[in-house]
């Protein structure tokens, strides 16, 4: 069952097309992983597919049970102002606000689901802690938990793991492994393109040429082994 | 001293006035968090300079309730500088200083070249430090005053967590299908009626400082937005009865003195954190 198709997208800025040629369909509980170099449009298709800019031309067709709103999202940079004073707990209940509609305040479900969603991320001992004050890899722990607070079906991150160490990245890969193997769809950019193959189910290449398949079919294709060997080349 | 207090407090005019502070110091400090981070700061200096301008226009128009003017002048200008603001980052920035200035050179003008009064610069002084007329407040100018704080909390409590959401991350909520751009007009709007409402108390220049004070210090001793509001909105408070009591027993202008005493506080609030921080560690 698909629950995103897009066709044919142009993606860009004021009518400037930053990437084109962009048609790939995902299914829940797909893991698709979408790779490029830096500037190919990743992030402007992540925009793109959530509504926060306007594509150019083509169609994104979201599936009936996949309502607006109802997929969370994890920036590449979040820019919250150095000083913001937030506790943990604020933020992830924030991800629920779309669940309480006109009503004023989180109800008995909302504190719930959020207590539930830290609990899975590990941070609930953190909960009173002010955000700003928390190291990069809980931070984003934090945003995560935001983003299954909105979601319960599809998760978009934008490079989850840019500036962690290893040993964070690798808890972070599992984290969101195993809420795929929950049920949730993820869609994810990342640079790391060793350490994600091993975990997605599809592949996402955006670049001149636009590629898009399994993971087998990827690492087999001319794209996919021109991609890995300038990857490999560069970690050289 | 506590003779000559009391003498003050069995006058209406009194009660009167600190009524009226109490609830501009409580709004004003409500969205305080809000403005320092968005940095809406300036927007809020730039509004009470149109809300001098149309003060200027009102009083040489000889409008008996001012208010009828300003208030949707500024809650207009408010809404157009939001909108310019969004469209070009660097324009906005521009847009503000330009309506700022332009409504401030425009509003001393018009007081000079059309007004009547002897004493104009008198007039300029007051509007822009606040003057005595907190003092003189009649009956239906507390009422107005009162409706007006009332709904501007009602709105602050109603969309809490919603403002909430906006400030820190306008990105994710707007991802998360929130309407953003319905938001943010509505903080404009709150924004200009708190400078309308807090002009009375201490005149256009000094609206920012009451807005942003509070604010800061609570953010000094406080580290969850919930507290830092509640907080901020003790501290304004306080400060405003404070000072407003100095400048009864002391004869010194109201607004100046709630804005001294204010700065007083932000030291003694950073001196406090930064204990706090040491002892912390
Ligand atoms: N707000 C903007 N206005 C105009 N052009 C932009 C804007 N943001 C990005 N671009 C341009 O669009 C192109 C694609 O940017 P994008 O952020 O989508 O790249 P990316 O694939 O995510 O790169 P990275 O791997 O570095 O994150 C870049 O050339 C960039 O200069
Ligand atoms: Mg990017």
């Amino acid at each position: 069952m698909s629950c995103l198709t897009v066709k044919d997208l142009k993606v860009g800025y004021d009518g400037h097309a930053v990437a084109e040629g962009i048609s790939f369909q995902v299914n829940a509980g797909d893991y698709l992983c979408i790779v490029g170099e830096n500037g190919s449009g990743k992030s402007t298709l992540i925009r793109t597919l959530l509504h926060l800019q306007e594509p150019i031309s083509g169609e994104i067709l979201y599936g009936e049970d996949l309502k607006r709103g109802e997929i969370g999202y994890l920036p590449q940079q979040t820019v919250v102002q150095r000083d913001f004073p937030a506790s943990v707990r604020e933020i992830v209940l924030s991800g629920c606000l779309p669940h309480i509609g006109i009503r004023p305040f989180y109800g008995k479900a909302e504190k719930e689901l959020a207590a539930e969603n830290m609990e899975r991320m590990g941070i609930t001992p953190l909960a009173n802690r002010c955000y700003r004050d928390l190291s990069g890899g809980q931070q984003q722990r934090v945003l995560l938990a935001r983003a299954l607070c909105a979601t319960k079906k599809c998760l978009l991150l934008d490079e989850p793991v840019a500036g962690l160490d290893p040993k964070v990245t690798a808890e972070l890969y599992e984290l969101i492994e195993r809420l795929n193997k929950e049920g949730v769809t993820i869609l994810m950019i990342s640079h790391d393109v060793g350490g994600i193959l091993s975990y997605c189910s599809h592949v996402l290449h955006i670049g001149k040429k636009v590629y898009f398949g399994t993971k087998e079919e990827y690492l087999n294709s001319s794209a996919g082994k021109a991609f890995l060997a300038v990857q490999e080349g560069g970690r050289d | 001293m506590w003779d000559t207090l009391l003498f003050y407090l069995a006058h209406a005019f009194v009660w009167k006035a600190l009524i009226v502070g109490v609830l501009i110091a409580l709004c004003s400090s409500l969205l305080g968090v809000t403005l320092v981070l968005k940095r809406f700061s300036f927007i809020g200096d730039g509004l009470s300079h149109v809300a001098f301008g149309a003060m200027a226009i009102a009083s040489v128009m000889k409008l008996t309730n001012q208010m009828v003017l300003i208030l949707p002048v500024t809650v207009l200008c408010a809404v157009l500088l939001l909108r310019t603001g969004q469209n070009a980052k660097i324009k906005g920035d521009a847009a503000i200083a330009m309506i700022s200035v332009g409504a401030l050179a425009f509003g001393y003008l018009i007081m000079n070249v059309f007004s009547a009064s002897a004493n104009i610069s008198g007039d300029v002084c007051s509007t822009l430090f606040g003057s005595f007329s907190i003092l003189t407040l009649t009956d239906a100018e507390v009422w107005l005053c009162v409706a007006l704080s009332a709904s501007v909390i009602l709105i602050f409590i109603v969309f809490y967590h919603k403002i909430f959401a906006v400030t820190f991350d306008e990105t994710f909520a707007k991802a998360t299908g929130i309407q953003t751009g319905a938001y943010q007009l509505l903080i404009a709007v709150v924004i200009a009626l708190i400078i309308v409402l807090a002009m009375n108390l201490v005149g256009s220049l000094l609206i920012s400082a009451l807005v942003i004070f509070p604010a800061l210090s609570a953010m000094r001793l406080f580290y969850q937005f919930k507290s830092v509001t509640i907080a901020s909105a003790i501290l304004s408070v306080t400060c405003a009865v404070a000072g407003m009591l100095i400048s009864i027993l002391k004869g010194t202008p109201v607004g100046s003195t709630i804005v001294a005493v204010d700065v007083a506080v932000f030291a003694a609030c950073c001196l406090l954190g930064w204990c706090q921080r040491r002892l912390g560690r």
